[in-house]
């Protein structure tokens, strides 16, 4: 059977991209945010997922406003990194799991989560550069992946409370799928940072901080945080935190490992928090 | 028609709520095309001719080709959308955020890297109306 061993929470700022595609992850301004990545890539070569499920948003990339889905799987054989404007980043090709996919959706509809499919999907920063972050530059990505996009542009984003019961479901999704594998669940996004407006670059370390110490033992609590609050404290793209509790409410008894914080990256907040599974 | 508005209060904020995202549909899909190369370069050759094809308002219009960062976005405008057109002109997020609110790019960057714009007194519009 397959199970969840794993969870990351991690920011997916363009720039650490850029910074590690252009060989700029030692140069001063990068280098204690990478420095920072180095325990965390140490520790997910011992957890060894086959597979990760990793929650992200697309910005405007495979998606625009013609039409907006609240939650997107891909349920391809594979993914290429998307063209954001500088061709696309030279990445590899991420690998999919059709099969595993199409059991997620058939669990996920039956569990009344009534999610979108895209059977083609450019990948864009929201999902390569958390790969970038955990495992580096390799030649070819270590795992498959699923993934699973979330609307965090257009309000009303789902509310940070569905975000955590559909994880949740996902655990069940992922745990009644009859292949023997190791499944990591990413939620990415954050963390508190404002990109619009005369508020850009806004940054709240105290709000970021209570994120992370509430998520192992009080996801609750940041469910019932309102998409006002979300926006006020954290900024207007902050709300990305949201995805972070799809992730928590994945995992049943997760145990904090390592964490990692660092301002700034380009004009956000990077946060970075890894859990283990109770057990596995 | 909308259900909460309290999200008004948050200053310089525009929530790209249902009312923007229909009123700046095709500023956004102007902006959302430059992320096909051929595209690119039919803009690069030409913006009038480019952007006739975009039935945005004069006004809409008027801040695409005055580079007008935060008129975009208070006429719809998505930052996600309009930062393809700033990666079309060469610019980072941090020229951007210093354009939108009336900083150098240097003083920008120099404020991200002292923890960025702080929070305190950048909450609600009522609180510092109500502080002077």
């Amino acid at each position: 059977m397959a199970r969840i061993v794993a969870g990351v929470g991690t920011s997916h700022v363009p720039a650490i991209g850029a910074a590690s595609d252009h060989g700029k992850d030692q140069d001063p301004y990068y280098k204690p945010l990478f420095d920072g990545y180095e325990p965390a890539r140490e520790w997910i070569k011992k957890v060894n997922p086959d597979v990760i499920f990793l929650v992200f948003n697309d910005h405007a990339s495979a998606f625009s406003v013609e039409v907006i889905n609240t939650f997107v799987l891909g349920v391809a054989d594979g993914y290429n990194p998307a063209d954001e404007g500088y061709g696309p980043r030279k990445v590899p090709y991420v690998q999919g799991h059709a099969d595993f996919s199409s059991h997620i959706n058939e669990s996920l509809i039956f569990d009344e989560f009534d999610i979108a499919i895209a059977n083609q999907m450019d990948v864009d920063h929201g999902l390569t550069v958390p790969m970038t972050i955990m495992f580096g530059k390799p030649d070819a990505w270590p795992c498959q992946v699923i993934p699973f996009c979330v609307n965090v542009i257009k309000y009303p984003q789902p509310t940070a409370a569905r975000c955590l019961k559909i994880g949740r479901a996902i655990r069940k999704a992922v745990e009644s799928y009859p292949e023997d594998l190791r499944v990591a669940v990413f939620g990415t996004g954050g963390m508190s940072h404002q990109l619009q407006g005369e508020r850009a670059g806004l940054i709240n370390q105290e709000f970021d901080t209570m994120f992370l110490d509430n998520l192992q033992d009080n996801p609750e609590k940041l469910a019932n945080i309102s998409h006002t609050e979300f926006m006020r404290e954290a900024g207007s793209e902050g709300i990305e935190l949201i995805m972070w509790l799809i992730m928590r409410g994945a995992m049943e008894n997760p145990r904090e490992v390592y964490r990692h914080y660092h301002v700034p990256i380009s004009n956000s907040a990077g946060g970075l928090i890894c859990f283990e599974e109770a057990g596995e | 028609m909308a259900i909460h508005t309290d999200y008004e209060d948050i200053p310089g904020t525009y929530v790209f709520n249902g009312r923007r995202c229909r009123e700046a549909f095709q500023l956004n899909m102007f902006c959302k095309s430059l992320d096909k190369p051929e595209n690119r370069d039919r803009f690069r050759a030409d913006p009038t001719v480019y952007l006739d094809e975009f039935a945005m308002t004069p006004e809409q219009r008027k801040t695409i080709e005055d580079r007008d960062w935060l008129g975009m976005l208070h006429l719809g405008g998505n930052i996600y959308y309009t930062f393809k057109l700033a990666i079309f002109d060469g610019l980072s997020m941090q020229h951007v955020g210093g354009m939108m609110s009336q900083m150098t790019v240097d003083d920008f960057r120099a404020m991200m890297v002292t923890g960025g714009r702080p929070v305190q007194g950048n909450t609600s519009k009522a609180e510092n109306a109500k502080n002077g």
